[in-house]
């Protein structure tokens, strides 16, 4: 029997539910599992629920399913929010301390939830508590494996002689992750490994982590059977890497040569920054150490003013953020594409309007990100789908910049952000850096920064390069940069800037254009992070010998029409699947193919599409029995 | 070999009015780039938006006319990422204290090498007359539909509340006082700041040339004009900290707050501030990054023959499961 099951933690922020995950992804992944794990959270800092679905396979998985079959609970909340989740079958670890809290107890239920929950156990006839919801669960043929994760504590302190062990609730994640893997029948070694890793620089922190990890795995071995869904062994890919998605894009900058990164602080997008900035220092091949300067900006017109003033020292230069920073980057964009000025924003997008569901997931930028600023100005809008693409996308977006002289906004979102998945270790051999007409040395005399030139693209002089001297403004200008309102000057320019959309579509491989993973009668159009669950919906599809074809959308701005048309040519019906409320790829595609789609797989709450509702929908759509409109809603 | 004056200068029509004060600034800043013998690749001057905004077109060095209120942030990009470049930015006074101030106040806790010159003429000139930061509440310019309702902003005071090291204020029709501030300013090590005092012809009938040359206030038995504009270093002012201690600096902060605020009658100019205790910016990231000044982000080489040449093994391995 293959293997296939999520794992589910959660609990209060702060309370370790994290480190939990990634302990728990960290294990399985070096005994060889395909990892996907997702995290969800609040919008604030300490007390509210977090939790962090991970799903391990013996084969390559893209994303998340909506079946739970193991589940940890340290505290109330997470039994009420997810109980349903678990299936038959399936187990839940809880705290058996609190089994008698009731609904109205656990104060960070808000009242929408609260009145849907009430209203579920009224019809179970289950009073309102957490020994009501289990029994609902347990009637439905959930196990349920009650442990007090205290006594637990209290009875290691006894053994040990070590009477502060009794108080650790923070232990409690171990606990979970170290219960967890005894019940599943895997390994403790990988575990024990795991937390001399974690805490290498604190020795005594890890030795009583490794106590609580033996003591509570044997527990669970001797006092548990295996659930029935326990993995089977597995043998481990060579050269694979669990990584989070924020070091796609991280890595990629350093790779690709990003030497200059401001940014403002912004959920979810910081952790890129953070991260290049943690490894600030880089090692070079045969040369002295290389740097990235990473500059937390007042806000986030100061980020992009720097990153643009960074480019042109001819420094490659790029900047991080989400959907309300990139508001504010507008008008600075509208100058980066007016003196093109080669320089990549690297976005990371979250729900929207307005400041909207700050952590949590959405598609909602893509339009936005086509038109911002004000005028005629070209511009690159590229969007990858998952973490292992963003590696080599980063590296392609900065040559993009650099040969059409354009700024690029590199599309990713929360989704990708708050994943951790393994995959294959990227491989910078595979990564090229082209600088396009960047100059070293100034051999046409006098220099023209915006010269006329056949293909519309000027030799690039940097700042503090000999007889290389330039002008830029945001005014229209000449050749050498300096303002003109002349008529026919206007015509030169704005032709020889917008030309650029032509040169990409022709100059920009086909491959790094669109990806087809098949085209059928059926076929999905789609943008970044909803791949992962499209082709592993189209995967359930296969194994019931249903073909549904997809095509991912991967160079939006300029739109290459001409290619999606041909893939598309013999198409009977079309599905956008996408995670916001208009459906934006297919107002894009009906503005460049003149024809709407057929249907619309769309989710906008916040929380990112799972494989499971992916092909459900798919199902009624080939059913013909699915609205135009198939609205996803899964996830608490 | 030596440059001139005339090298600095480029064969932009200059579209100001007649009599402007911006006239007196560009050449303070061309003259003082000629003094100090700078190479024309390695200075660049960053503008913002208004009529000062042209000062880049001008002067025959790299020239970045940037947005509105931007100025500052455009130019710290360039000045960390090739700190070898002597970098200036020129704005008004609406520019830097009104759309631009947040930016204002950041860059004067980062202390980047360069030096920033604020046109200060109390309107918006290009929009036509309105108010800038800098007028004073009460003060009715020429176009004003009726008299300023807003209290003005102090660009010393709030220069020196935020962190420049080094604080100035010149006169345009002063243009050799005026180019040795710049010059002085070009030197120090860190961030400075100067404001220059420059009558709007056209806009401000309140200070104008003759206003600032104390016509009004002339003794005229005496047969002596007052000007309002005196120098304190001709009165023995010392804006130097000499010395790390907390009773130093704050004397030289506080005394440079009083003299910001003296107004009216006198007027002081030269320079308020300056202190070089404090390290700049480029000396913070050389605490993290030791080569951060011999291999900058500008120097970097980052690939060879097409191909990245960093080497990200070790995280690489880190990752690896």
């Amino acid at each position: 029997m293959s293997t296939d099951l999520t794992w589910l933690i959660g609990g209060p922020q702060g309370s370790g539910v994290e480190s939990g995950a990634n302990i728990f992804s960290k294990v399985c992944a070096g005994i060889g599992y395909q990892v996907f794990g997702k995290r969800e959270f609040y919008s604030n800092i300490k007390g509210e629920h977090s939790y962090f679905a991970v799903r391990i396979a013996d084969k390559k998985i893209h994303s998340n399913v909506n079946d739970v079959h193991l589940m940890v609970a340290f505290d109330a909340e997470m039994v009420f929010r997810h109980v349903d989740e678990v299936v038959k079958g399936g187990a839940i670890i809880y705290d058996s301390d609190l089994e008698n809290i009731t609904i109205d107890e656990v104060h960070t239920l808000d009242i929408y939830f609260k009145s849907r929950l009430e209203k579920y156990l009224e019809s179970k006839n289950k009073e309102f508590s957490i020994k009501g919801i289990l029994e609902s669960a347990k009637d439905r043929g959930v196990t349920l494996l009650p442990i007090s994760f205290r006594e637990i504590l209290s009875k290691l302190a006894e053994d040990t002689n070590n009477p502060k062990l009794k108080g650790m609730i923070r232990m409690f994640n171990v606990i979970g992750v170290s219960l967890s893997l005894g019940i599943l029948g895997l390994d403790s070694k990988p575990l024990l490994d795991s937390i001399d890793s974690i805490f290498s620089k604190k020795p005594k922190v890890a030795e009583i982590n490794k106590q609580v990890a033996n003591y509570a795995y044997n527990y669970a071995t001797a006092k548990f059977d295996k659930i029935n869904f326990s993995p089977n062994s597995v043998s481990k890919e060579p050269n694979t890497i669990l990584v989070q998605g924020h070091q796609g894009t991280a890595i990629g900058k350093m790779v690709c040569g990003c030497r200059f990164q401001p940014y403002y602080p912004i959920t979810p997008a910081s952790d890129e920054s953070v991260y290049l900035e943690s490894n600030e220092i880089l090692n070079v091949k045969e040369d002295r150490p290389g740097s990235t300067v990473v500059v937390q900006t007042e806000d986030e017109i100061s980020a992009i003013g720097m990153m643009i003033g960074g480019a042109l020292t001819g420094t490659r230069s790029s900047t991080c953020t989400s959907g309300p920073g990139f508001s504010l980057m507008a008008e600075s964009l509208g100058w980066a594409g007016m003196n093109e000025v080669p320089c990549v924003i690297t976005n990371y997008q979250r729900s929207g309007p307005s400041t909207g569901l700050p952590t949590r997931h959405g598609q909602d930028d893509l339009l936005f990100t086509i038109n911002a600023g004000h005028g005629e100005f070209p511009r690159i809008v590229y969007a990858s789908g998952a973490i292992e693409e963003s590696f080599y996308d980063t590296g392609k977006c900065f040559n993009f910049a650099d040969i059409f002289q354009v700024p690029v906004i590199h599309l990713l979102d929360k989704f990708i952000a708050s994943s951790v998945i393994t995959c294959k270790r990227f491989d910078p051999n595979l990564v090229t850096i082209d600088r396009g007409k960047l100059l070293d040395k100034i051999e046409k005399k006098p220099y023209k920064r915006f010269e006329q030139t056949s293909d519309g693209i000027s030799p690039r002089s940097k700042l503090g390069l000999e007889d290389g001297i330039f002008w830029n403004t945001g005014d229209e200008s000449d050749e050498y940069g300096h303002i003109s309102e002349d008529p026919f000057v206007r015509i030169q320019m704005m032709d020889k800037r917008l030309s650029r959309f032509e040169l990409i579509l022709k100059q920009i491989p086909k491959e790094d254009q669109v990806v087809s993973f098949g085209v059928a009668d059926n076929c999905i159009i789609s943008w970044g992070s909803a791949k992962g669950p499209i082709i592993d919906a189209i995967d359930m599809l296969k194994k019931e010998n249903i073909n549904v074809g997809f095509i991912q959308i991967k160079l939006l701005h300029p739109f290459p029409t001409e290619y999606v048309k041909s893939l598309l040519k013999d198409v009977k019906t079309i599905i956008d699947v996408e995670a916001n409320h208009t459906g934006q790829l297919g107002t894009l595609f009906k503005q460049n193919l003149g024809k709407n789609v057929d249907y619309f797989i769309l989710k906008y709450t916040g929380r990112s599409m799972t494989s499971t509702e992916v092909y459900d929908s798919l199902k009624k759509i080939l059913a013909k029995k699915a609205n135009k409109r198939e609205i996803l809603t899964h996830g608490a | 070999m030596a440059l001139k004056l005339s090298d600095f200068k480029t064969q932009v029509h200059n579209d100001w009015c007649p009599g402007c004060g911006d006239f007196g600034i560009v050449n303070a800043i061309q003259m003082a780039l000629a003094e100090m013998n700078i190479p024309r690749h390695k200075a660049a001057i960053f503008s913002g938006i208004g009529c000062s905004g042209k000062t880049s077109h001008f002067i025959n060095t790299f020239g970045i006319h940037t947005l509105h209120g931007r100025v500052l942030t455009f130019a710290q990009g360039a000045a960390i990422a090739n700190p070898e470049m002597t970098i200036i930015a020129a704005g008004g006074d609406g520019d830097g204290l009104g759309i631009g101030a947040g930016h204002f106040v950041a860059a004067g806790r980062r202390n980047i090498n360069m030096t920033y010159i604020i046109f200060n003429n109390g309107v918006y000139g290009l929009t036509k007359g309105q108010a800038s930061p800098t007028l004073r509440l009460g003060e009715k310019t020429k176009s004003l539909p009726s008299p300023n309702t807003n209290y003005n902003v102090n660009p010393i005071g709030l220069a020196v509340a935020s962190g420049f090291t080094f604080v100035a204020r010149g006169y345009s029709y002063d243009v050799r006082h005026l180019k040795d501030l710049i010059i002085s300013a070009i030197k120090h090590k860190g961030l400075s700041f100067l404001d220059v005092l420059q009558p709007c012809p056209t806009y401000n009938d309140i200070n104008t040339r003759d206003w600032y040359a104390g016509t009004d206030i002339a003794d005229s038995s005496a047969m002596e004009t007052h000007s309002r504009i005196y120098k304190l270093e001709d009165t023995g002012y010392d804006p130097v900290v000499h010395y790390e201690e907390e009773a130093e600096i704050n004397e030289k902060l506080a005394q440079a707050l009083i003299k910001s605020l003296e107004w009216g009658s006198k007027i002081p100019t030269g320079i308020f501030y300056k202190n070089e205790i404090i390290t700049p910016y480029a000396g913070r990231l050389i605490d993290k990054i030791p080569n951060y000044l011999e291999n900058s982000p500008a120097n970097q080489k980052v690939s060879s023959n097409g191909k990245p040449t960093t080497d990200v093994s070790n995280i690489l391995d880190s990752l690896q499961v």
